[in-house]
Parts: C-alpha cells; sequence; structure tokens
C-alpha cells in the first residue's frame, strides 16, 4: 500500500527567510504525526504547503498519491485541514456553515444532513446546531472548526495547534476526539505542547528553526536519548584540573561545568552502556579532591525536546 | 460550476440577512429616486428613464459599487477564511466567479427597485419600451464593470476600506477620463474617450444597442475579473 502522506526533501523560503528546510517523512493510513516544536519553527508552514495553499521552494509532497502541486485539486481532495487561526464565517449558523463547507469539499447533498448530524454529535455541538458562529465562545469555535476537518471524511486531517487556547476539559475531550480519529484518518497535528504529542501521536517530528531535529516513535525518542547516560557529580576541587581529567574518562562525551568555585557540579554526558559513576569515583578519590554528591540522572521528555531545540546554539 | 453556484449563493444569502442590503439598498433607491422625480419635472418631461440612469452612472455606481464589493475577498483575507477556501477543492477562479456573480445578483436585486419608476412611466405616460430596455441592459453591462472592479479592489488588502477606497479611486479616474477626453483634441481623445467607462453609456441611454459598447464593457468585466482572479492566486506564491 503506497504511504498516505509522503514528504519529500520539502524546502521554503519567504524571501531571504527560512521557512522550513529539507522536510521529509512518510506516514501509512491511520498513523498520528505530531509536528512539535516552538513557535514560529515551521510547523504552520510545513501544514500549509502539504495542504496546498502555498507551494515549496523546493522539493515535493503526495497526499494519497497526489502531488500537492501539480495535482492540487486531487490532493486536496482528500485533505480535511483546520488552520491555527480556525477561521469560521461568524455570520453563518453552525448547520449552515458546516453545509457550505461540505458542498465546497463535494460532499452530495444526500448524505450531507446525515453527516452533518453525525459530526455535531462527535463533535458535541448538538446545542448550537443553529446558533450563529459569532455567538460561539472560542472552545466551540474550536470543535466547529474540527467538524468541518472531518465532515467529508477526508484521508488526511491536518490540524494546526488543535487545543491552542480553549479550556483544559475541553482540551482533554479534543486529545481524545483527535486520537480517536486516528485508525481511519491519516493525522497530522501541530502542537508545542510536549506531553499532548506523546499523548496523542504515534510519531513524533521535532522541527526547530525550520529544520528537522528529530523523527520518531515518543518512547523511542526518549528510550534514544535517555540512553545517553547523564551523571551529575559535585566536586570540590580546582575545576581547571578536573574538567580535562574527567573528558579524558572512557566513555565521556561531554562535560558542563554547573557553579564556579572550589565546589562545582559536573554534569557529564556518557555513551550508551557505560556505567561511570565507579570510574568518577575512583579519580575523584585518587586526586585527593571531595565528593560530595555522584548521581545519575534521567531526562525527561522536556528535557529531550529542550535539549534537541536547543542544541545548535550551545 | 456547483463550487461557483455554492459560493454565489452562500455570499447573496449573507448580504440579505445584513442590515446592510436594505440601507444600501434605500440609500440607492432614494438617490435615483430624486434623479428620476428632478428628470421629470420639467416643462416637458420626457417618458424615459434615460434622466435618472444618466446621473446614476455618474453619482450612485462609482461610489454604490465599492461598497458592495469591499467586503467579498478582503474580508476572507481578514478573517483567514481564505486559507480555508484555498485548500478546499475549489479553483481560484471559481471563488472569484462565485463572488462576482453574488454581486451581480445583489446588484440585479437592488435595481429591481427602480422598476417602480418605470411603473410609473407607464402609468403617467406613454414610454417607448425597447429604449428603456437597452437603456436597462446597459446600466447592468455598466454596473458589472464597476463591480469587477471593486472585486479586485477587494482582492488586494485585508483592509475592507482600503478595498473600498481603491475602488471608488479607479471608477473615478475611469468617469473622468470622459472629462478629460472632451478637454484634449484628436487620437489622445477618442483613446481617452473609449477607455472611459462612462462614455459608452450614451448610446445605451439613448437607446442604441451597439456591439462595440456591449464589447467594451464585457471585455472589461472579463479583464478585472481575470486579474483578480491572478491576485487571489499571488497569494499562494508570496
Amino acid at each position: 500500500m503506497p504511504a498516505m502522506i509522503e514528504a519529500d526533501n520539502l524546502t521554503k523560503y519567504y524571501g531571504s527567510l527560512l521557512g522550513i528546510q529539507g522536510l521529509s517523512f512518510q506516514m501509512e493510513r491511520g498513523e498520528v504525526l505530531g509536528f512539535l516544536g516552538p513557535n514560529g519553527a515551521g510547523k504552520t508552514t510545513a501544514m500549509r504547503i502539504l495542504t496546498g495553499f502555498m507551494p515549496p521552494t523546493s522539493g515535493s509532497a503526495r497526499i494519497a498519491g497526489y502531488d500537492v502541486n501539480t495535482q492540487s485539486l486531487e490532493a486536496r481532495r482528500h485533505i480535511g485541514y483546520l488552520p491555527e487561526t480556525v477561521p469560521l464565517y461568524t455570520e453563518m449558523t453552525v448547520t449552515d456553515y458546516l453545509t457550505y463547507m461540505g458542498t465546497l469539499r463535494g460532499m452530495a447533498s444526500k448524505q450531507m444532513a446525515h453527516r452533518i448530524a453525525e459530526v455535531i454529535g462527535v463533535c458535541h455541538l448538538e446545542e448550537y446546531r443553529l446558533t450563529y458562529i459569532s455567538k460561539l465562545s472560542k472552545g466551540f469555535r474550536q470543535r466547529v472548526g474540527i467538524a468541518q476537518a472531518i465532515l467529508h471524511e477526508p484521508d488526511v486531517l491536518i490540524l494546526d495547534e488543535p487545543t491552542i487556547g480553549i479550556d483544559p476539559i475541553q482540551v482533554v475531550e479534543t486529545r481524545q476526539l483527535i486520537k480517536g480519529l486516528g485508525g481511519n484518518h491519516t493525522v497530522i497535528l501541530s502542537s508545542h505542547i510536549l506531553p499532548e504529542v506523546s499523548m496523542v501521536c504515534d510519531r513524533v517530528l521535532i522541527i526547530h528553526e525550520g529544520r528537522v531535529v528529530a523523527i520518531d516513535t515518543p518512547a523511542n525518542l526518549s528510550a534514544h536519548l535517555r540512553s545517553t547516560q547523564r551523571i551529575e557529580a559535585e566536586v570540590r576541587g580546582p575545576s581547571a584540573e578536573v574538567m580535562p581529567l574527567l573528558r579524558e574518562l572512557n566513555g565521556v562525551q561531554d562535560v558542563r561545568r554547573q557553579g564556579d568555585g572550589l565546589v562545582a557540579t559536573y554534569v557529564i554526558e556518557a555513551r550508551p552502556g557505560a556505567d561511570l559513576r565507579e570510574p568518577i569515583a575512583t579519580l575523584v578519590v585518587q586526586r585527593g579532591w571531595g565528593l560530595l554528591r555522584l548521581q545519575s540522572v534521567e531526562m525527561s521528555l522536556e528535557e529531550i525536546f529542550l535539549r534537541l531545540t536547543t542544541s545548535e546554539e550551545q | 460550476m456547483r463550487n461557483i453556484w455554492a459560493i454565489a449563493w452562500k455570499e447573496t444569502k449573507t448580504y440579505f440577512a445584513s442590515p446592510m442590503a436594505y440601507i444600501v439598498g434605500a440609500v440607492f433607491v432614494g438617490i435615483t429616486g430624486f434623479f428620476f422625480v428632478d428628470a421629470i419635472s420639467v416643462p416637458f418631461p420626457v417618458a424615459s428613464v434615460r434622466g435618472f440612469l444618466d446621473r446614476a452612472v455618474l453619482l450612485v455606481m462609482p461610489v454604490w459599487a465599492p461598497i458592495i464589493t469591499m467586503r467579498l475577498l478582503a474580508e476572507e483575507q481578514k478573517l483567514g477564511t481564505l486559507e480555508l477556501l484555498m485548500t478546499a477543492p475549489v479553483r481560484d477562479y471559481e471563488i472569484v466567479l462565485g463572488k462576482f456573480l453574488a454581486t451581480l445578483f445583489i446588484f440585479l436585486g437592488t435595481l429591481l427597485l427602480t422598476l417602480w419608476f418605470v411603473l410609473l412611466l407607464f402609468f403617467f405616460g406613454d414610454p417607448d419600451p425597447l429604449p428603456l430596455l437597452v437603456a436597462y441592459l446597459g446600466f447592468i453591462l455598466y454596473g458589472a464593470a464597476a463591480l469587477a472592479v471593486g472585486l479586485l479592489a477587494s482582492s488586494l488588502s485585508p483592509n475592507q476600506i482600503v478595498a473600498a477606497a481603491v475602488g471608488f479611486g479607479v471608477l473615478l479616474l475611469l468617469t473622468f477620463m470622459q472629462q478629460a477626453a472632451d478637454q484634449v483634441k484628436g487620437a489622445a481623445s477618442t483613446i481617452l474617450g473609449e477607455v472611459a467607462l462612462t462614455g459608452h453609456m450614451d448610446d445605451f441611454l439613448r437607446g442604441i444597442l451597439s456591439t462595440k459598447d456591449v464589447g467594451y464593457y464585457v471585455s472589461l468585466v472579463a479583464l478585472f475579473l481575470f486579474l483578480t482572479v491572478r491576485l487571489v492566486e499571488s497569494r499562494r506564491w508570496r
């Protein structure tokens, strides 16, 4: 079976400003992929290219086998899209709006009424069927936005920050809704909230400053990064001597020092597998320095994310 | 085709569901009514619509058309709904044609109200129906051109005021080109006169149907709609 979404080396420049560079990935039917990255990382740019809203500067993408650039119309038939701003015609009622969007998405008028009733149920909008969208709160507008995206049962769903700006209870509901959509639909969602992505998505794609930093399952991602051991050692001793000697230890990849003066904390990154706590203790004791604390530290997903997205500046 | 109708129908409905439709409609009828009364309140009045259509062309439409069109594409850009439209399986020209059709419906709907004046003419006088029809046809063609100009202006920016101002400016320019044509002589005068929006109305209002004038308005509509489609398309490349 061909991939539902194929992105091949997508690059977009706004003038000389980089939007996204070298984005490549593939998705099978039923997968949920999360775009994770800080604001301005290029998530929206990537989504706009995939939805055919704007063409990439170079590279190509296929949705359900159709090129988003040269077979745009065909590709767009397979997409349901919720832009970040949740654009809605506020002067229409919920039902009118959904009918309009359904018509534009090429739905037959016979199935429309039935399907609209269905999505209104799925998105818990029953009471607001005939309410003008201008009267709806932010959270309900978000639901209307999701309703229009899933209305025509698209193969591919692209949701830009679907849970931003809605209250915590609705956030939970929305996440469950999206999770439930995977399986039938291939879903891409973007977020800058890490727990959300790891909760909802099968795979995570981390973008930073327009570049893909990592793409993997949340479990693998943390396992991979956790497997590089991190040890914190608080040592009393002259740092000018401590640093180089720690670096020389077999298996050490990086040493950073936190704090000044005679007592400092050294953060040691080690290759996976090697437990360096003993060699470090031996070294410190041999040299006659004071070993005040020695600890192996686990990185949380937040840290992994931070580390991945800030590594370039360091 | 289905998309064009869907968009046209939605826009027409939205327009007539807003109070603006009735205010703008009332103003239109009020002003043209004043021109109508003014035109027949002379010692030997002529039973024709020329008197009020003539001045509606000069004084009403350059303002009225941009007011009708300013919302159509500017608001879509401002609300971001254009992104939704452009990522739906809808062709760019379908968006533009749908919107244009809606403005035509609104225009014709408003124009229906002026048929009251025509009824009065038939009641109190004995007008020749054919020239009357030709005059109305001309006015509709002229209106279509003005609306196409307005639609182009609306595609330029997300700001409705900008859209209205640009539309008004362009229409005014095209209108006053006629005055400019009268000031100069020779080829320049001919060119200016042919390009001007209003000169082509004279024959229509006299009841003369000429292909040249029909062609002028139709090509003006085509040109401005084409440019509008291009501008909407260019959103993808900017």
